[in-house]
């Protein structure tokens, strides 16, 4: 790696799901690693298993997954280490956004109550020199009125204000590594921005590193450093943004950037992509994308694409990516 | 989302979602077993019986259990004071105990979930009434309630059965109208209407349907307030009547002899605890699969 | 547009509608808020009209009206020139075969223990076909829109989310309508399904000469189909004109601002609103969007701008249109920074 000790560092990663007999892979063979304070995003469509790469970190999976890999953070183990020590990382060193501000607060206790109760613990874990009062903690994340929020209850506040108070929260101990599940989907426009402006800050404050896991490609590409791009529970491309927005190298990325809506002139152009994600019981035994795929060839059919490197950290799993124009 | 954690709750097809995967946690076998004994027991009733429930045999009076010194296998659980057969006895009052709360649930059942169901659905004047009816029925304590109608009303089954429906029904009715109102806000019932359905399909297609898996996890819970009832009644002597059956009459028929005889009463009682707590238990299961928030 | 002799598909007129909050204390009065106020405009045959705004803007608001599941505080709705809220049982039944809609959610809008082939032609039933004639239609409805026939035994938990919504626009065309409201119809959709599903609007606007009335939050998706576009804002219109125009020239600087964020290449922060929508309960003076507007002064805290021509045919409630129009300040609101 040239950035020195990965953060992050996750090999081999397979979640199935599903009867033994007939497996659901929802993430398959992921690799990939995270330097300490930068920015991933991890793009997707339903079913793509971003969402489910990012509970294998956490440990936050139901018990009927079978998890099967390495996920090294900051040198532990994350997936033999003992419960205990696990919620500890959590919260802490490893911290969660999710997607819904709606039902991520406990509806009966002012926002002042249940901030306060997560600074207790903090605290009792040993506090960072961050953490600060609870006023300090809004106001770090840009609520207007901090000491009036405090008093609020939920219901109160408007959806961004709830995703300020929660990322404010989870960030509170200053966390290494912070993953956001579509931290943005449930708000309106003008207001994602605001949210994602609170992840750079933090990355610049506290040296935090950042996933975030998204379906908006346009969130993905003004925030992060680097992008994987997932495809039916398998990495398909990862490269930094920029190329990766710029040239991108896998079908599938490029078919993805394409539908989305364009304005173009005077005219809006979008091109959807042909067909359905597959079913994740029933893959095909080549690149699962190649059903869809106006690049294939009977190669992408019988046998699973490799990795190919195309540029510094940036790679494909693509038969056809070494041919330049695919 | 991955394939497998998708699926959103309540989202399945089926009253059950293809399969029975309620609560948190394992079924409560043994009680789910005592409950389906029951029901054989007041379906079978006379056919299972070693003997006529109210056949006296005055060669075998307060005989003990088989395993009691004095006892025989011919009465296994032993027999009472005229002799009669304390298992037959207990069978027969299963059929009695559990046929009578069974349409008391069906009964208030009914007529609760039609009329929340339209206080929710109409809204306005409907639910105003109908809520505060079912506000003052839910104040009175029901077996005082249930005191004042039979005293009012006469005993025998059929009075049972109409004094227990009067004392159920504003539950299912509080809880449908509740149910309804949530989801009648939902887009596939404001779809409906745009459709062209009238009120009265979209009530029976659309959210009768969706709230029916509540309605059933509040009767099996009912089952066993019924049962205690209708138990309470008739110790009270003025539930079932002789020469029917029930635990609760044989309870207070075993009183006099408790001291001598601890097997009168202590059959009855037993079978009156484990029925109500196996439906309660098998109820709360139910319920923790079902209605996570506790509305119930 | 104006010369025209038959009424346009939609014309509303002044549509308002308050709801009352509840009081917030035991002896306090219900208070009235405005989900919609004095909102105008009009959709001829076969055209789309897209309504844009945030959440709380009044647009899905609309839409329940049009749909008749709500009725106006004020103001008239007419649907090729009858009013809707002066309908006869018979007039309103044949109005309910006239209108159809999609929402947003693909998991809520479909009833989840009906078949597909029962939730399609539901409609048809509604409107007195039997159930077998009924039912007999639905594989033709289901390739209409591009699902395999023999999805018609399916629930709607075995459909993805883009399926889903397929199955939605199949039961929404199943009566012939004329007029489809289109509440957020891609919004919860994966992208490469939003661009399906929004290809797929169009072609059946196309071949089935359908108007529209498409309501979103993203103006390069209401922008693909509309013809024209209407802006609100708290429940106002502050725009309203031809798509192209109003997306080459916005006039209000809340839709230039939408414009920005929809060419989605404006790097993080550069485009920045502060603020979010006012309190309902006590919205400010003057213009609604003043207090976050780059371009508001004194007169923008005292008086509330009217709808004015900005062009022809391209309407703007703003009192500095101009400015705006010629792009004068940039949409980059002061930064929010706390001291």
């Amino acid at each position: 790696m040239p950035h020195g000790e990965p953060l992050l560092a996750i090999r081999g990663l397979n979640v199935e799901f599903g009867l033994p007999a007939r497996p659901v892979r929802a993430v398959a063979d992921a690799d990939l690693t995270l330097a300490p304070g930068e920015i991933l995003g991890i793009a997707g469509e339903s079913g793509s298993g971003k969402t489910t790469l990012c509970a294998a970190v956490m440990r936050t999976l139901p018990r009927t997954a079978r998890v099967s890999g390495r996920v090294e953070f900051a040198g532990k183990e994350l997936l033999s280490l003992p419960e205990r020590e696990m919620a500890r990382l959590r919260g802490r060193d490893l911290a969660m956004v999710l997607q819904n501000p709606m039902t991520s607060l406990d509806p009966l206790y002012t926002i002042g109550n249940q901030l306060e109760e997560v600074l207790r613990e903090r605290r009792r874990g040993g506090g960072a020199g961050r953490l600060g009062s609870a006023v300090e903690v809004l106001r770090r994340v840009h609520l207007t009125a901090p000491e009036l929020r405090l008093r609020q209850y939920p219901h109160q506040l408007s959806g961004g204000m709830r995703q300020r108070v929660l990322v404010g929260m989870a960030t509170a101990a200053a966390p290494r590594l912070l993953i956001a599940d579509e931290p943005t989907t449930a708000l309106d426009a003008s207001i994602q921005d605001e949210i994602l402006i609170l992840f750079r800050e933090l990355r610049e404050s506290a040296g935090t590193a950042v996933v975030i896991v998204t379906h908006d490609l346009s969130a993905i590409r003004r925030l992060s450093d680097r992008v994987v791009i997932m495809y039916a529970g398998r990495i398909v491309e990862e490269g930094p943004t920029v190329e990766v927005f710029r040239a991108p190298r896998h079908p599938y990325t490029q078919a993805l950037l394409a539908s989305l809506p364009r304005i173009e002139e005077e005219e809006v152009v979008l091109q959807p992509i042909p067909g359905q994600v597959p079913d994740l019981a029933r893959l095909p035994p080549g690149c699962a994308f190649a059903a869809r795929c106006p690049a294939a060839i009977p190669l992408c059919r019988e046998e699973r694409p490799r990795e190919r490197t195309v540029g510094e950290r940036h790679r494909v799993f693509c038969w056809r990516a070494g041919e330049g124009a695919a | 989302m991955s394939a497998a954690a998708g699926e959103r709750p309540g989202d399945a097809g089926g009253l059950f979602g293809g399969r029975i995967r309620a609560g948190a946690g394992r079924p409560p076998l043994f009680a789910t077993a005592i409950c389906l004994l029951l029901v054989v027991a007041a379906l079978g009733g006379g056919a299972i019986a070693p003997y006529v429930p109210d056949e006296a045999d005055f060669t075998a009076i307060l005989a003990p259990p088989a395993w009691v010194e004095g006892g025989s296998l011919a009465h296994p659980l032993g027999t009472d004071q005229l002799g009669r057969d304390m298992l037959s006895r207990l069978i027969a009052g299963a059929r009695i105990s559990l046929l009578t709360a069974g349409a008391a649930v069906l009964a208030g059942g009914t007529v609760g979930v039609a009329l929340g169901l339209a206080a929710g659905y109409l809204g306005g004047v409907v639910e105003a009434v109908v809520m505060r009816v079912v506000d003052a029925f839910l104040a009175l304590p029901f077996i005082l309630m249930a005191l004042a109608f039979v005293a009012a009303l006469g005993t025998g089954i059929g009075n049972i059965i109409l004094v227990m429906m009067l004392t159920n029904w504003a539950r299912y009715a509080r809880l449908v109208r509740s149910e309804v109102v949530s989801i009648k806000k939902r887009d596939f019932v404001l779809l409906a209407r745009v459709a062209g359905l009238r009120p009265l399909p979209i009530a029976l297609r659309h959210i009768l349907p969706n709230a029916l898996t509540s309605i059933l996890v509040l009767g099996v819970l009912d089952v066993g307030r019924a049962i205690i009832l209708e138990s309470s009644l008739s110790f009270l002597g003025l539930g079932i009547q002789p020469p029917d059956v029930s635990w609760g009459l044989a309870l207070a028929e075993g009183r006099t002899y408790m001291t001598v005889a601890w097997w009168l009463t202590v059959w009855p009682g037993l079978a009156i605890v484990l029925a109500v707590m196996s439906f309660n238990a098998l109820g709360e299961w139910l319920k923790a699969g079902f209605d996570p928030r506790g509305r119930l | 547009m104006s010369a025209d002799a038959a009424p346009p598909m939609v014309e509303a007129i002044g549509l308002t509608k308050t709801f009352a909050i509840p009081a917030a204390t035991l002896f306090g009065r219900a208070r009235p808020v405005a989900a919609a106020v004095d909102v105008s405009f009009r959709i001829p045959r076969g055209r789309t009209f897209g309504l844009v705004g945030e959440s709380g803007s009044g647009k899905s608001t609309v839409a329940k009206l049009l749909l008749k599941l709500e009725a106006p505080s004020a103001g008239r709705l007419l649907v090729e020139g009858q009013d809707i809220f002066a309908q006869t049982p018979a007039e309103e039944l044949a109005y309910r075969r006239k209108v159809q809609a999609v929402f947003q959610d693909p998991y809520g809008a479909l009833s989840p223990r009906m078949r597909a082939d029962r939730i399609v032609t539901e409609p048809l039933r509604a409107h007195g076909m039997d159930r077998r004639e009924a039912e007999a239609r639905a594989p033709e409805l289901l390739r209409l829109v591009g699902l395999p026939p023999d999805s018609a035994r399916k629930y709607p938990h075995e459909f993805s989310g883009g399926q889903r919504q397929r199955l939605a626009i199949a039961r929404a065309l199943s009566v012939d309508p004329a007029l489809l409201v289109l509440d957020e119809p891609v919004s919860a959709l994966d992208v490469s399904v939003r661009a399906q599903v929004l290809t797929l609007l169009r072609e059946m606007q196309q071949r089935l000469d359908l108007t529209y009335l498409f309501i979103g939050h993203d103006l390069a998706v209401v922008r693909y189909l509309s013809d024209t576009v209407g802006v609100m804002y708290f429940g106002r219109l502050v725009e309203l004109g031809p798509a192209r125009r109003v997306l080459r020239r916005p006039a209000h600087p809340y839709t230039r601002r939408l414009v920005a964020l929809a060419a989605g290449d404006a790097p993080l922060g550069a485009v920045r609103l502060q603020g979010e929508l006012p309190n309902p309960l006590a919205p400010p003076s003057g213009c609604l969007f003043r207090t976050r507007c780059p371009y508001a002064d004194a007169t923008c805290a005292a008086r509330l701008p009217e709808m004015r021509l900005a062009e022809p045919d391209h309407l703007v409630a703003c009192h500095h249109h101009e400015a705006v129009a010629a792009g004068a300040k940039a949409e980059t609101g002061p930064m929010l920074q706390e001291a």
